[in-house]
């Protein structure tokens, strides 16, 4: 039969350990002691010091632009306003000139606003998925707040554009596969343009 | 210069010289009230950042450390906050009582600091009939707690202050009788008295003090609704218990009376059987360097702020070098080891059922304190050897026999699950 009261010791045993060990002198002596340890402290101060994260976390969806912050990837194509579960995406475009003709900039349609809600976002990256030209990313920016509820809380075309550098650098793999997606995009498109003079003739006629 | 242990009590004296003959007992009660209401409040706040710290270092978490240096401003950020809160009362809430509960409840918690003796010739009251007196003035407190949990006509709060009333009630009974033992061997109840009586052996180190200090300190957990024992405030139960409908300063009122009470009943067993403060004549001056060095290694600190600390703490060890550690000093050491304990406790254990929490007031504690009277006389009766060895092994043989009667009969055939169709 054990000791009466053994249980309870046992348990004012583990605590007591865990208060020692958090304490350096306290680690050095269980080391002494040949007592095994636990983790130790596992706050991370926060302002202080910053926890790294894991390379795929995702907060809130950014535009990517290559080069010049005109020559954003998105052609106002509105598939991720579609898709949006939660509806925060709004999008004005594509831009069109004076004729209403589609403007276009660097061979691109382009939005004229693009505006996404914070406060609604669920940053669920469905809008990353169903994008056909990667132009929409997911950040993992999570200092969003603001004392402002209705101006700061939407996030217009401005605020919403990084560069593919900033993309390489927070995400490293993922902006690998894009680049390379999109480099195999381009390298290929002189072989459906040849075939596409044959084709011509032959879908004319057919017409 | 006076003693270290004596210097308030000659700063006192020196102070009284200046007054005229006729006011000198008034002054002596005025500092004696001034002193003590001064001095609860202040030792609350930094009890609660006490508890917090060792608590989250349990938990492997810092606890507070962002207002001031290792968060030493955090009571004072905590005390504005309850002070600018609002006040809120229940619409059908009996408004009168429900102030007046916090209000009972703090005032007996600080009357019971008046029979506290903090260091050698330093008690507000040396009342002979001293443990009396707390008991008499403890009890009131769960006046309060009913009080306020009536008054604020909510279910939750009700419902505390029931568990309260039937906790408190069972806990004073093996309380009371288990310092019997500690009264028939003195043979005095002035707290003092019994101090004095353990200048020669803690009687925590006599096996019937060394249960009836268990018993009388876990008894005393019992009444300050401390974990384990905190069934009227219950947070996962009872939202609050019976504070549920307080905020503000209403709410630091109960705080206060909480965590008083936890200080007083440390510092009551520490009385009772810890030697009070009695303590080894260790010189002071090696605290004193002991002191300093950990002052001056703070990192966090400012500099200036270490080096005066390291300097205040040098001369002084210098100045009282030939003076053991003063006995407030061993006093209010010991007490705070023991809210350790407490807080240790807290940390530990989970919230016991009311059917165990009852169980153990009334079916081991009492039985056990009943028992323990027993073991004191014996060990009271017959000299040395052989009066200790009787009393262990009637109080063993006690709690092994209790522990069997009360185990809950459990069957070991299988249990058959049948499920309804």
């Amino acid at each position: 039969m054990a000791l009466i009261g053994s249980g309870v010791l046992q348990g004012l045993g583990v605590t007591l350990r865990t208060f020692i060990e958090t304490y350096p002198w306290g680690k050095a002596l269980l080391g002494v002691l040949r007592i095994r340890t636990g983790q130790g402290l596992v706050t991370i101060e926060y302002p202080d010091v910053r926890q790294q994260h894991h390379e795929r976390q995702r907060i809130f969806p950014f535009l990517v632009y290559d080069g010049a912050p005109d020559n954003l990837r998105c052609v106002s194509c509105k598939i991720c306003e579609q898709e949006c579960p939660p509806q925060c995406i709004h999008i004005n475009g594509p831009a069109k000139d004076e004729q209403g003709r589609p403007a276009k900039v660097h061979g691109r349609t382009y939005p004229v606003t693009f505006d996404i809600n914070v406060a609604i976002c669920m940053s669920c990256r469905i809008c990353v998925d169903v994008c056909p030209f990667d132009a929409i990313e997911m950040d993992n920016e999570f200092e969003l707040s603001t004392e402002e509820r209705f101006g700061r809380l939407v996030f217009n075309k401005a605020r919403l554009l990084k560069s593919n550098e900033y993309f390489q650098q927070i995400k490293p793999t993922e902006a690998a596969e894009v680049d390379a997606r999109l480099a195999a995009k381009a390298k290929p498109s002189p072989k459906p343009a040849a075939p596409a003079p044959a084709a011509g003739p032959t879908a004319a006629p057919a017409a | 210069m006076s003693s270290l242990d004596q210097v308030f009590v000659s700063a006192q004296t020196a102070l009284f010289q200046l007054l005229p003959e006729a006011l000198r007992p008034w002054a002596g009660i005025a500092v004696r009230i001034g002193v003590i209401a001064a001095l609860a409040p202040a030792v609350m706040m930094y009890l609660t950042l006490f508890e917090r710290k060792v608590i989250a270092r349990m938990q492997n978490r810092f606890g507070p450390t962002r207002v001031g240096v290792y968060g030493l401003m955090q009571p004072l950020s905590d005390g504005l906050k309850m002070l600018i809160k609002e006040d809120i009362v229940p619409r059908h809430a009996d408004r009168l009582l429900h102030m007046l509960a916090p209000v009972t409840a703090v005032a007996p918690v600080i009357l019971l600091f008046a029979v506290l003796p903090i260091g050698r010739n330093m008690v507000a009251a040396d009342l002979n009939v001293g443990l009396l007196y707390i008991f008499a003035v403890a009890s009131v407190g769960s006046f309060a707690i009913f009080t306020g949990g009536w008054a604020s006509r909510s279910k939750f709060s009700t419902l505390g202050a029931m568990r309260a009333v039937a906790q408190l009630i069972s806990y004073e009974v093996p309380g009371a009788l288990s310092v019997v033992a500690l009264i028939m061997v003195t043979g005095t109840l002035s707290m003092v008295s019994i101090v004095d009586a353990q200048a020669a052996r803690w009687f925590l180190f006599t096996p019937w003090g060394f249960v009836a200090g268990v018993m009388f300190f876990l008894c005393g957990v019992a009444e300050c609704n401390r974990t384990p024992f905190d069934m009227p405030e219950a947070e996962s139960e009872l939202t609050a218990g019976f504070h549920t409908e307080y905020s503000g300063m209403k709410f630091a009122l109960w705080y206060l009376a909480e965590f008083l009470e936890a200080f007083l009943v440390c510092g009551f067993t520490v009385t009772l059987f810890l030697g009070g403060w009695q303590g080894p004549a260790v010189p002071f001056w090696l605290l004193a360097t002991l002191l300093a060095v950990i002052v001056g290694m703070a990192q966090k600190l400012p500099l200036p702020v270490r080096a005066v600390g390291v300097l205040v703490l040098a001369a002084a060890g210098l100045l009282w070098r030939a003076d053991p550690i003063p006995s407030w000093l061993w006093f209010t050491a010991k007490t705070y080891a023991l809210f350790f304990v407490l807080v240790w406790f807290r940390g530990t254990f989970p919230r016991l059922r009311a059917d165990q929490l009852m169980g153990l007031a009334w079916k081991f504690f009492l039985p056990m304190a009943l028992l323990n009277i027993f073991a004191a006389g014996v060990w009271v009766s017959y000299p040395f050897p052989m009066g200790t060895i009787a009393s262990v092994l009637l109080l063993a043989a006690g709690a092994w026999g209790l522990v069997r009667i009360n185990q809950p009969a459990s069957s070991h055939a299988p249990r058959t699950y049948v499920l309804a169709d």
